[in-house]
């Protein structure tokens, strides 16, 4: 697994309170995480500070997944 | 009780009358306080008479862009801002059928949305925090409408309703938002009013006084402590019983 999936993984299971293997490619915050939307916007912000990068408002609403949110921090940073 | 040492808290409109009362009574509380406001010679002279912990953050809220620079710069005065109070708002009275859409937009941007994008540049903080209040200073005639005021009262009235879909959204994360209406005020905009407005007016008010701003700065104190935790998408009516609402 890449470094950026483990500190993505870290965020969400610190932030949900979630146990590491829940947090797979396709498991989805919200209906696999438990999250509820305030959470999601939480988790981009923790994403952004973590990564040093910026996620537009139209790019965050597409990360619903780990594997999204990997996919995309992958891409941008 | 009410004690806010440690917190830090931004006021708009902190050069109008209703706004130093609230920088003051926030300050005495033991908050640091960021006076905003678009005239800087009142704001720095408050900030003399506060002494240690005041701030001033000129801005001129109808310019979005500074509206935008504001909760940044009062962060890297303070360090955060753990209470937010929107008090600066402007009127530009005329009957309806006659307001011109640039009367109606000016008093909605700097009263509504200038009010929208404060609470959003804060709200990231406040939500790390686990802890924040927003005070929306509204009006009586949010509630009632007032003839001549169709702009004023529903950038007032959109103040309330903003302030509620943003309480439902973060209360779970500690943060409230409440707003205070206020009724007649002694301020300089009531000064000019003649005694026939006044007695016309006061005829209405049954405490039969005016209130004052140390008033109104009392209710923020309340709802931005720690023991009004609770209480998130209120509107706390202060109008000497004008409206029992």
């Amino acid at each position: 697994m890449s470094d950026i999936a483990d500190r993505v993984k870290k965020i969400v299971v610190e932030h949900l309170g979630v146990e590491e293997d829940k947090v797979v490619e396709g498991a989805s915050f919200i209906d696999d995480l438990g999250a509820d939307s305030l959470d999601t916007v939480e988790l981009v912000m923790a994403f952004e500070e973590e990564f040093g990068i910026e996620i537009p408002d139209d790019a965050a609403e597409n990360i619903q997944s780990f594997g999204d949110a990997v996919k995309f921090i992958s891409e941008a940073a | 009780m009410f004690d806010l040492t440690g917190k830090c808290a931004l006021v708009t409109g902190a050069s109008g009358g209703i706004g130093a009362d609230i920088a003051r009574a926030l300050h005495s509380a033991g908050a640091s306080v960021g006076l905003s406001g678009t005239r800087v010679e009142p704001l720095e002279a408050l900030a003399a008479e506060l002494g240690e912990r005041a701030f001033v953050l000129p801005c001129n809220l109808s310019d979005m862009e500074a509206v935008a620079e504001l909760p940044k710069q009062a962060i890297a005065a303070m360090g955060s801002v753990d209470i937010l109070v929107n008090n600066a708002g402007i009127t530009r009275d005329n009957l309806f059928m006659r307001m011109s859409d640039d009367e109606w937009q000016s008093v909605l941007d700097v009263n509504l949305t200038a009010t929208m994008k404060l609470c959003k540049g804060v709200m990231r903080g406040m939500m790390k925090a686990r802890w924040g209040r927003i005070v929306n200073i509204s009006s009586i005639v949010g509630a009632t409408g007032n003839p001549g005021q169709a702009n004023y009262a529903a950038s007032k009235a959109g103040m309330i309703a903003m302030g509620k879909s943003l309480a439902y959204e973060v209360a779970s994360r500690g943060i409230t938002v409440n707003a205070i209406a206020p009724g007649f005020i002694e301020t300089a905009m009531t000064d000019k009013l003649t005694e026939d407005q006044k007695g016309g007016i006061l005829a209405q008010v049954p405490a039969g006084r005016m209130g004052t701003p140390n008033e109104i700065a009392a209710a923020v104190i309340y709802l931005a402590s720690a023991e009004a935790s609770y209480v998130t998408g209120a509107t706390l009516h202060v109008n000497g019983g004008m409206a029992m609402l």
